[in-house]
């Protein structure tokens, strides 16, 4: 377990070094100027210089590379171009929003998505599996910012249940703010619960048919019985692969939801500040982007390793 | 729009509703639910600003939210663009037009409590034009020689040539007059003289204001105002029927206003805005040095569609750059009737029988690229093969603007009074012409009104008769209130939204 954990960590490491260099040659090779953005169309040539030379974008590439890991290795992320407020303070008040819609939209899509892939299992054949079914895929084939809209239009503009979008931060009390992220939550949920749900219908049919669920279905096992106790544990592995990328995708892929739902998250920092060149901000949200994706990649693993103890032994087969 | 939304009657929300849902976590905190829904304004705007510092950068956002309500200049510009005093209560002129001594109000105080003074004023003008300025607009102040403190309360400017819009120059957001102590931290923490103060800011998703109770002047009737930046022209519906915005100054779904007017909750308020929409040509690039083959481009282009594509119908055909609303304004509109036939003569005659290719740039704002789509069509129609190149507007700002690297290109040019970037040899367009120069310094001579009309209207119709770029409407600013909003601009002769007089009355 030792060496899992060490391997996994030199992983994390040489992930995030390769992650800064593509990220900081690929923003520097992009056309634009930060400071040309920022003074718009009158501004005197002079003027321009002496927002780069402030900006200290006037130095070679190698040296701001240098000074930019310098700084993240004391954990210093720098001051925003545009904001002109330190990238670590702007990355905190937006994980404030990111992180905790992305975990509602997760345990919202893997309750919907169990709950489902249960029932249209257990009770395969009826006309009610039948329309969950045709739902789900209704969810899978609707663009997200489409049903986004259709919820506020619904729930905000036409039944007052929720504000339209965004958030009134953490200091106003926790109710008010998980009041503001539930549609958001629901929108950015659902297709994955969907997706998420099919996987696991599938691999959950294919247990069905294995001799261990009819050698239990013998034992006098009930059909729920021999399908949450002997076919689940068994069908669960694709449906944690599947959750694990949704996991990074629900961190780093909510910026529709977020823009629909005018919420200050992540994902609408990352994109306005490639919009406006901040350089030092696109560079700061792909690092925790990339360190939280790995992350959650060495935590599916590990679970995997605890759902399979065959993968715990990697050599013994 | 992906989805047709559904008819306001079946949206209507309850007013317990819209506070319950809506905006409840700042009412719970104040004691009256009542008091809040008069004495509070809050508006949607589309961008955030960057700064909170209107001298340093170019962001019209940054004035979206401060001009006029936390930072004043000497002087201010009102809604229907006429120039007043403002913390200058008055001003004499030198006969030479070269002279300005300044008056200030007595007993101003910033917001941190320390006096505004005639030193405050040397500071902040003598910042803005230093030499490394990161003003956005120090070309505007180039003409001043020197700025001294006479006394605590009278300040001269020396100008080294006479300058007609030197008292509009200084109604601008960059011309605001700052404190020393604060001006390195109004980036985030802004510090003004104005009838509001800086409360609060959510990076991302709102910055709120509150009364200036010490204010020097009238108060503001209003007792805070939040500004909540939407980026999305759909979720500014939502949120405007939901109720989480009371107006947004600037409606970005122009497509959507007919729904929003039907609802009988709202009154939309079109005005015009500053921002000239051109197609610009790169008068230094083959074949555009041509007149003929510009003029033929204006020929080629029916402005109507053009705005029934880009903004949905609304906003004013130019026929040069200049907005409608200015008193030197000349309409020109007539110089370039749409007619085909004679844009494809005037091609042949330049040698372009069967067209040419040329590319367009278009930036990333919505009135570019649906109009584009038009002007693309339009000049396919005389034979000129156009191939749409979409940008970003950092992209757009480097190759385009910075550059020139580029054929045409649709983009409105939001400041006011910008006539004289035609005067730049350097600027994108690539124009050069002395007889516009040369009007143009007469008009920046000019010190009588009437002869500074008169210089402006000759510069618009050299500008016209060169056929420069193709001059295609006034942006209009699309104003969207709930009904008992009052006191808010309908036209934006600067971006701003002044609420100095705005209030919450049902009507």
């Amino acid at each position: 377990m030792i060496g899992f954990l060490l391997g996994r960590a030199a992983a994390l490491g040489a992930t995030l070094a390769l992650a800064s260099v593509l990220i900081f040659i690929c923003l520097d090779i992009a056309p634009g100027d930060p400071a040309a953005y920022m003074m718009g169309l009158n501004a005197d040539p002079a003027a321009i210089a002496a927002l780069r030379a402030e900006l200290g974008l006037d130095a070679p590439p190698l040296q701001r590379y240098i000074d930019w890991i310098a700084g993240l290795a004391r954990g210093d992320f720098g001051v925003s171009y545009t904001y002109r407020v330190p990238v670590a303070d702007l990355l905190w008040e937006r994980a404030q929003v990111s992180a905790p819609l992305a975990a509602m939209a997760f345990l919202l899509s893997a309750a919907a998505a169990f709950a489902a892939a249960l029932f249209v299992v257990a009770r395969r054949g009826t006309i009610a599996a039948r329309v969950t079914l045709a739902g789900a895929q209704a969810a899978i084939a609707a663009p997200n910012f489409w049903l986004a809209l259709l919820l506020a239009l619904t729930f905000s503009a036409g039944l007052g249940w929720f504000s339209a979008g965004g958030f009134p931060g953490w200091s106003a009390g926790a109710g008010p703010a998980l009041h503001a992220l539930i549609l958001p939550a629901v929108a950015l949920a659902a297709p994955q619960a969907a997706i998420l749900m099919r996987v696991l219908r599938a691999s959950l049919m294919e247990a069905l048919n294995e001799d261990y669920v009819r050698t239990a279905r013998a034992k006098g096992a009930s059909p729920w019985r021999a399908l949450t106790r002997h076919a689940l544990p068994n069908a669960l592995l694709p449906a944690l692969s599947i959750m694990g990328l949704q996991a990074s995708f629900l961190i780093a892929g909510a910026v529709v939801i977020e823009t629909v739902f005018y919420l200050p998250g992540l994902g609408r920092l990352a994109m306005q500040a490639i919009a406006q060149r901040d350089l030092i901000v696109v560079r700061g949200v792909v690092m925790a982007l990339v360190f939280a994706s790995v992350v959650i990649a060495f935590i599916v693993d590990f679970l995997y390793a605890l759902a399979d103890p065959r993968l715990r032994r990697p050599r013994a087969s | 729009m992906p989805a047709r939304p559904p008819r306001p009657s079946a949206l209507a929300a309850t007013r317990r509703g819209v506070l319950a849902a809506g905006a409840a976590p700042l009412l719970a905190q104040c004691a009256g639910a009542a008091v809040v829904e008069t004495g509070t304004l809050t508006l949607g705007l589309g961008l955030e600003p960057p700064t909170l510092d209107p001298t340093l950068g170019a962001a019209a956002a940054t004035d979206e939210v401060v001009y006029a309500n936390v930072f004043e200049g000497l002087t201010r510009m009102r809604e229907t663009g006429a120039i007043e005093p403002a913390l200058a209560r008055a001003w004499e002129t030198s006969r030479d037009g070269r002279t300005y001594t300044f008056r200030l109000h007595p007993g101003v105080r910033f917001h941190d409590g320390a006096p505004c003074e005639a030193a405050d004023v040397v500071f902040s003008l003598d910042r803005a034009r230093a030499e490394g300025s990161t003003n956005a607009q120090t070309a505007l102040f180039a003409p001043i020689d020197a700025v001294e403190a006479l006394d605590p309360l009278t300040v001269r400017v020396r100008l080294s040539r006479p300058a007609g819009d030197f008292l509009s120059v200084l109604a601008w957001g960059d011309a605001a007059i700052v404190s020393r102590r604060s001006a390195a931290t109004n980036a985030t923490d802004p510090i003004g003289t104005g009838p509001f103060r800086f409360d609060h800011w959510a990076r991302g998703a709102m910055i709120a204001l509150k009364r200036n109770e010490t204010y020097w002047g009238p108060p503001a009737q209003l007792d805070a105002a939040r500004f909540v930046f939407v980026p999305d022209a759909a979720a500014a519906y939502a949120a405007l029927l939901a109720g989480d915005v009371d107006g947004f100054p600037d409606f970005p779904a122009p497509e959507l206003l007919q729904l929003v007017q039907r609802d009988g909750r709202f009154r939309i308020a079109i005005g015009a805005s500053q921002g000239e929409t051109i197609l610009a040509m790169n008068n230094a690039r083959a074949p555009f040095t041509d007149l003929r083959v510009r003029r033929a481009l204006s020929h080629a282009i029916d402005r109507t569609a053009v705005i029934r594509a880009a903004t949905f119908g609304y906003g004013q055909p130019i026929g040069a750059h200049m907005a409608p609303t200015d008193p030197a304004y000349v309409d020109l509109t007539g110089a370039y009737p749409y007619d085909p036939a004679r844009a494809r003569a005037l091609l042949a005659e330049a040698g372009f029988p069967n067209g040419f290719a040329a590319r367009l740039t278009l930036p990333p704002t919505g009135y570019a690229r649906r109009g584009g789509e038009v002007i693309a069509a339009q000049l396919a129609a005389i034979g000129v093969a156009v191939r749409i190149d979409n940008m970003e507007w950092a992209q757009w700002l480097d190759q385009t603007f910075a550059n020139a690297d580029y054929d045409l290109t649709v983009v409105s040019h939001t400041e006011p009074n910008d006539i004289g970037i035609y005067a730049r040899d350097d600027y994108y367009f690539r124009y050069r012409s002395d007889a516009f120069n040369a009007a143009m310094r007469t008009a920046e001579a000019a010190t009588a009104p009437q002869d500074r009309i008169a210089a402006l209207q000759e510069a618009q119709r050299i500008l016209s008769r060169d056929a420069v770029n193709v001059f295609l409407f006034q942006f209009p600013k699309l104003g969207v209130w709930r009904k008992d909003v009052r006191g808010v601009w309908r036209d934006a002769p600067i971006p701003a939204n002044d609420l100095t007089a705005a209030a919450r009355a049902p009507a």
